[in-house]
């Protein structure tokens, strides 16, 4: 979706400012939080791509208004809700009311060391690549109103296909619960000038990871 | 003005602090209730990123690549395969990617559309590489981004900036420091810094560090 947090290339955010010697959470909440969405996750509530959609939905004043775990408080809410895990009245009591619903797994303490390793995403691949590293490609000029990892600033651009990556999870389909249908994963890398116009860096190289319906040949 | 905007900015950040406290509070509760999450687990996780997982297993890396040039080779091919060998106390998931700065190339990672990090080699990721300055400029001005964190590199220098938007990660391999001849492994490593594993800064100057 065309939304807040496609964030690449906008204007007005001001400086970076780094945080010397930064604590790893600044208050015991945010791990809690971090550790809440991870565990349900983990227990197979939703996936990696249903989550970064929850993110994303949230309205453009409130993602930008808050805390990056404050958001992730906010998105563990709406799909602890949407999906039926618990009630609005609950959270708001504090207290559970009702039973509960079933989980695919059960994440418990001895499922944590598993859990500090990323997910595998890489899956069989259904069809042969249609690109090969070299090729000159044009990023399609797409718009769903759901979840892509195709950056807007990346779109209708061309660039070079850099490395074949595997084949992969499609986020755009496993996002909106429509299962993992993979796709080929590409680097695709473009001039500094072919995404920021004449004025940009002369020295500056972007890639991005592009799944295989993200592209067309150029 | 100024002192009106700092002043709404620390209120602001008040507010989130206790109101967030005592949502996630509510939350952990009812989901601990209802048996979907166990304490213990969060606090177990909990504590292995403030303690077990950090910049310190990627200078590890970087510093065993800085010494041995078949375990380089490997991380380029694969730096997944390659961390295996090292036996840090933490597994690396699949398709952790490293990229080599050169005396001409030098290399940023960024994720524009959330926080994509190689956290597995790195601990979570820094505030600021979750902010929406860095996510938005990382990818169309990166020297001031660099200027940010106090770095300026040679004008002719390539920049080249990856957006991390899959499932893959990267993790930048520095250029090892000059006046380095002979040091241990052990030594190198605590000049790698975090940043210069980003790609927001250089390993620390080894006159200083010695």
């Amino acid at each position: 979706m065309d939304g807040i947090h496609d964030m690449g290339g906008m204007h007005g955010f001001g400086k970076v400012e780094p945080e010397a010697n930064e604590p790893v959470f600044h208050a015991a909440w945010e791990g809690r939080c971090l550790a809440l969405n991870r565990a349900m996750g983990a227990a197979g509530a939703w996936t990696i791509d249903e989550a970064r959609f929850g993110i994303e939905k949230l309205p453009p004043a409130v993602y930008l208004s808050h805390s990056y775990y404050g958001n992730w408080a906010l998105r563990l809410e709406n799909m602890v809700v949407e999906r039926g895990f618990a009630g609005a009245d609950e959270i708001a009591r504090g207290h559970a009311l009702r039973p509960s619903k079933a989980l695919k797994r059960k994440f418990d303490v001895a499922a944590v060391p598993r859990s500090l390793a990323r997910g595998s995403f890489g899956r069989e691949a259904p069809a042969p690549a249609r690109f090969k590293i070299g090729d000159r490609v044009r990023t399609k000029n797409i718009h769903p109103s759901t979840h892509t990892r195709l950056p807007r600033y990346a779109r209708g651009r061309v660039g070079v296909i850099e490395a074949l990556r595997g084949c992969h999870v499609f986020p755009d389909t496993s996002a909106i619960g429509a299962g993992e249908n993979p796709q080929w994963l590409y680097t695709v890398q473009f001039e500094g000038r072919e995404l920021w116009g004449d004025t940009a860096d002369p020295t500056l190289t972007v890639s991005i990871e592009a799944f295989e319906p993200y592209l067309e040949a150029a | 003005m100024a002192q009106d905007h700092d002043h709404d900015d620390h209120d602001a950040h008040g507010s989130e602090l206790s109101e967030m406290q005592l949502r996630v509070r509510a939350l952990e509760t009812v989901l601990a209730e209802k048996g979907y999450i166990d304490p213990a687990a969060l606090d177990a996780m909990i504590e292995a990123f403030e303690t077990k997982i950090g910049p310190h297993l990627g200078a590890r890396v970087v510093a065993k690549a800085w010494t041995d040039p078949a375990f380089k080779q490997a991380l380029i091919k694969d730096a997944t395969q390659a961390v295996q060998t090292l036996g840090l106390n933490n597994r690396v998931g699949d398709h952790l990617i490293a990229v080599e700065n050169t005396p001409t190339l030098h290399n940023m990672i960024v994720c524009t559309l959330c926080s994509c990090y190689p956290w597995e080699v790195l601990g979570l990721p820094p505030v600021w590489y979750k902010s929406a300055p860095y996510r938005s400029r990382a990818v169309n001005d990166p020297r001031g981004v660099l200027a940010d964190f106090g770095l300026s590199l040679p004008a002719q220098t390539q920049i080249r900036v990856w957006d991390s938007t899959a499932e893959t990660r990267f993790i930048v391999l520095p250029m090892r420091p000059a006046g380095t001849e002979g040091w241990s492994e052990e030594k190198l490593a605590g000049l790698v810094t975090r940043d210069s594993m980003i790609g927001t800064g250089l390993p620390k100057d080894p006159k200083a560090a010695a």
